[in-house]
């Protein structure tokens, strides 16, 4: 952002280019922003979950409540409810992990100096997709074998020149759709909103500096509205960082359903 | 005035989404409001419908940018 001098006298809308913003060196071996911040992130996080339970107790203290808050949301509501009581508890840890990873990072888009989403870089949210990815299609392989895996596409009864044709849709929805989606969601989200943040802010200070006259004036409301999407991002951040988990374990639970 | 037509495209393919995750959330609330103690599995289910109902919009602003 520190191009937007004021020396340009014509407005120029924040872009796909704004959100790439090497630090150190260039190309694909800069150490970027996000990076920083992904890194800043993992720290919090490991700093916090280690302070937070390292003396456990029967009755908790004020962060160990809270961290059970959060651990009993995407272990019960999400593991348990979604791909069920009998096999559940091998996935928590990685869908713990998720959430909270992605709920920090999407989180540090409005923490003030910070505030950049990592995930609007689409490396990060697809990174993550390839691990959902790994463990969706191992899990269904190990537990029918690849033959299984596949006939286990098609429902059965249906006639059979359909077969071929359900089977094609639905293999590309395995290998393809469903990374794809995964990845575009977080990316997506996380991008729309943080250049909605930008178009208020640098709209509301190109009108406030190169406005004429009562021009000055509607930067007023176009602050107003960076305020007010300022908030609905952390809505944002949490519904995204819950919707990722709960499509990751809906992919999971089709592994364990019996009725295709 | 200048601009883009594949911003355009975005506005397009945002139509279908916004009639699609207003009829969720409309069902959402008649359910809850008939069988208040629905509300917990209900809820999980139309936060589903919501996602992947929403991810045709994602896709435009996605392309958007992409042929911009």
């Amino acid at each position: 952002m520190t191009t937007m001098v004021s020396a340009a006298e014509e407005f120029v809308p924040p872009s796909a280019p704004d959100f790439w913003q090497p630090l150190v060196g260039t190309g694909a071996f800069a150490v970027t922003r996000s990076m920083i911040v992904m890194l800043l992130v993992t720290l919090v996080l490991a700093v916090v979950m280690v302070a937070a339970t390292r003396r456990l107790s029967v009755v908790p203290g004020r962060g160990q409540y809270y961290l059970e808050g959060v651990y009993g949301l995407v272990r019960n509501s999400i593991g348990r409810d979604i791909i069920g009581s009998a096999h559940f508890r091998p996935y928590v840890p990685l869908l713990f992990t998720l959430f909270t990873l992605i709920l920090l990072n999407n989180l540090m888009g409005i923490v003030p100096p910070v505030q950049f989403p990592t995930m609007s870089r689409i490396g990060f949210p697809l990174a993550l997709a390839l691990g959902v990815y790994v463990v969706y299609l191992v899990a269904g392989v190990r537990r029918r074998g690849l033959g299984g895996f596949l006939r286990n596409l098609v429902p059965s009864g249906l006639p059979f020149w359909v077969v071929p044709v359900v089977f094609l849709l639905e293999l590309v929805t395995f290998l393809i759709t469903r990374p794809v989606t995964l990845t575009l969601r977080l990316f997506g989200n996380m991008f729309a909103g943080h250049i909605l943040l930008l178009l208020f802010a640098l709209g509301g200070e190109y009108l406030l500096l190169h406005g004429e006259g009562l021009l000055k004036l509607v930067s007023l409301p176009a602050f107003l509205m960076f305020f007010l999407f300022t908030a609905f991002e952390i809505l944002i951040a949490f519904l995204q960082a819950y919707v990722f988990i709960l499509l990751a374990s809906v992919y999971i639970a089709e592994v364990y359903a019996d009725d295709h | 005035m200048e601009g883009n037509l594949a911003i355009i495209g975005y506005g397009l393919s945002a139509i279908g989404p916004g009639v699609g995750i207003g009829l969720i959330f409309a069902a959402y609330v008649a359910g809850v409001a008939r069988q208040p103690e629905t509300r917990g599995v209900l809820q999980t289910i139309a936060i589903l419908g919501f996602v992947l109902c929403e991810q045709l919009a994602i896709f435009g602003i996605a392309l958007a940018f992409v042929f911009s």
